[in-house]
């Protein structure tokens, strides 16, 4: 089992108002089997051993399906690794001596909480605005009573793989929250039974998109390529798609 | 699994007939399809026995080799597809052509919070949904995922039973002035200065491994009376000791994960103790619940229906207070209970 030494420069920063800046460390004994989180972990137990503050960052399920994990480590989004969320991240990706950068995501709809913790409820807020199916209260549906086609099952289904982790937004020059807004009204449009409010849908949430501060899409496309999900931006056509039938309709 | 411990081959290297399919040997009807609770602890056996494999030798061997050869590699992709790939990305291994190293891990333990029949729990007006209650998973967990539970109780319990408590419920406007509010809110400063002010050695992480190592060796897959004893004295001690010298930095007023960390593992020390003590109180077998001594010659779970055929709900009577035991029968209507058996 190799153990590494690394070099880590982290942005610290004590609250929304503070300035922050890079600190750095070092940190001998990585496994290459720790995940990029564990490696913080490992980090963190030896900041609070000498009497210091821990780093904040978000995290929760570490199997890549909470959307909770974030980081923009060297640069990237997430990390180097394709289609890879960073808790999914291995150290075995880095080698012996390496210097890493770990920042918060940043964009005016994310502002940093403290550390690299950043407030994504603009998020929550764009999916309260639209990202639901209404139902009326009475018994449930029968399972099978809306055929869906295959088909449309899949691509909805890919739509909906997205786990609003951000990274769209992180990776985008223009911080647009394109891609997500994309996916959530995807997975809905492409459904018969997200069919009878798309119009609605659509226009809401955009508009809450663009209330939150996420700029506009000009299709650099970096949001796919840092996705760990692995979103298309054909939802994005989609998106846009949806909208303009529902702005002149 | 190898046959012989120590064998460090490549399980690519390692011939037919030096190979021990433990599962298919011991049950040979069900192989490597028996419930989780048997796989979990038969898998744990061998690794005891120190014929685990791997750098850690915790893990046994899940070779797809005759699934991938009966099936092809895209009916595997298109069932097990994102859990190949998950697992690829932590062992760095390819599941398609390496067998994969498995081992049990708890991520899921039977029982809750006591509910009644419309999901409420002994307050009035809070309802527990989901896994977090006690009312279907008893002797295993059904259906393998929390899907199960959180539909039956979203789709079918809860639509009805909370318009029925909201339309018939006194509910009295009420504020932050509240004696019962005021009472919880200074509770938990006090409890937040407790934490932060100890200053102790220990980090929050040190004591949940260590009370996570008390409780997956005594109080998980495989039980005894003499282990559950220890494991209720250990975490008493361990308790005791978190109080005294449990180092949890930063301040109360900014975000701090580690205080919120801490909070919870205190109130882990608490659930473990209270698990242990459960699971002490029956002697029996059932399942999941595993007795050591009470088990079959062939190793299989021995229930008592005449003593145990209940639940047991726990009553919280204060904190370091022993807590009281309630049971509640369990009626089968029609089902016989019997003997299950896999072989």
């Amino acid at each position: 089992m190799s153990e590494m030494t690394l070099k880590l420069s982290v942005w610290r920063q004590e609250n929304a108002a503070d300035a922050g800046k890079m600190v750095d460390y070092t940190l001998p004994g990585v496994s290459e089997h720790m995940s990029f989180l564990e490696m913080l972990d490992v980090l963190n137990e030896k900041i609070i051993a000498e009497g210091g503050d821990p780093i904040e960052f978000d995290n929760d399920c570490r199997e890549g399906i909470c959307g909770m994990c974030s980081l923009v480590i060297n640069g990237i989004a997430h990390g180097p690794e394709k289609r890879t969320a960073t808790c999914q991240l291995h150290m075995r990706h880095f080698k012996d001596g390496d210097h890493i950068t770990i920042e918060p995501f940043r964009a005016e709809g994310f502002p940093v909480i403290r550390d690299l913790t950043v407030d994504r409820s603009s998020f929550d807020r764009i999916i309260a605005a639209g990202g639901y199916v209404s139902v009326n209260t009475g018994n449930a549906p029968d399972a099978n009573a809306v055929p869906v086609s295959k088909e449309a099952a899949d691509k909805a289904m890919d739509a909906a793989a997205c786990i609003g982790c951000g990274a769209c937004v992180a990776a985008c020059p223009n911080a647009s929250a394109a891609l997500f807004v994309g996916a959530k009204i995807s997975q809905y449009a492409l459904q018969p039974q997200g069919d009878p409010e798309r119009a609605r849908r659509a226009q809401r949430m955009v508009d809450q998109m663009d209330a939150e501060g996420f700029g506009a899409c000009s299709n650099h496309a970096e949001c796919e390529a840092v996705c760990p999900k692995g979103i298309s931006i054909m939802n994005i056509a989609r998106m846009r798609r949806e909208y303009l039938k529902a702005i002149i309709s | 699994m190898p046959k012989k411990e120590g064998d460090n081959r490549a399980p690519g290297q390692i011939p037919e007939n030096e190979r021990d399919y433990y599962l298919e040997r011991r049950y040979p009807s069900f192989g490597n399809l028996v419930p989780r609770d048997v796989a979990s602890r038969n898998a744990k056996y061998v690794c005891d026995e120190g014929r685990g494999v791997g750098d850690t030798k915790l893990a046994v061997y899940l070779d797809f080799a005759d699934a991938i050869k009966r099936l092809g590699e895209d009916t595997i992709r298109d069932r097990y597809g994102n859990l190949f790939e998950m697992y690829q990305r932590i062992t760095a291994d390819d599941p398609y052509k390496v067998p994969m190293r498995i081992y049990p891990a708890v991520h899921y333990t039977m029982g809750g919070l006591w509910v009644d029949y419309n999901l409420m729990s002994t307050i009035p007006g809070l309802f527990v949904l989901g896994e977090a209650n006690f009312s279907d998973h008893g002797a295993n967990r059904l259906g393998a995922s929390a899907l199960m539970q959180g539909l039956a109780d979203g789709y079918f319990v809860i639509p009805y039973t909370i318009g029925d408590y909201l339309a018939s419920a006194d509910l009295p406007k009420t504020s932050t002035e509240d004696a019962a509010f005021q009472t919880s809110e200074n509770e938990i400063r006090d409890m937040t200065a407790k934490l932060l002010g100890i200053k102790g050695k220990k980090t929050v992480t040190e004591f949940h491994r260590e009370l996570g190592m008390v409780m997956w060796d005594k109080v998980g897959m495989s039980r005894t009376k003499e282990g559950l004893e220890e494991a209720v004295g250990r975490i008493k001690e361990l308790r005791k000791e978190f109080w005294e010298n449990v180092r949890v930095p930063g301040n109360p007023s900014q975000l701090n994960k580690n205080l919120e960390f801490a909070g919870r593992v205190a109130d882990f020390m608490e659930l473990g103790e209270l698990m242990a003590r459960d699971a002490l109180e029956r002697n029996e077998s059932c399942g999941g619940h595993f007795r050591e001594e009470y088990q079959s010659a062939e190793g299989e779970a021995v229930r008592d229906d005449e003593q145990f055929t209940h639940v047991a709900a726990w009553e919280f009577t204060g904190a370091e207070q022993t807590p009281k035991r309630h049971t509640e029968a369990l009626a089968f209507e029609n089902v016989k209970l019997t003997q299950r058996s896999y072989k």
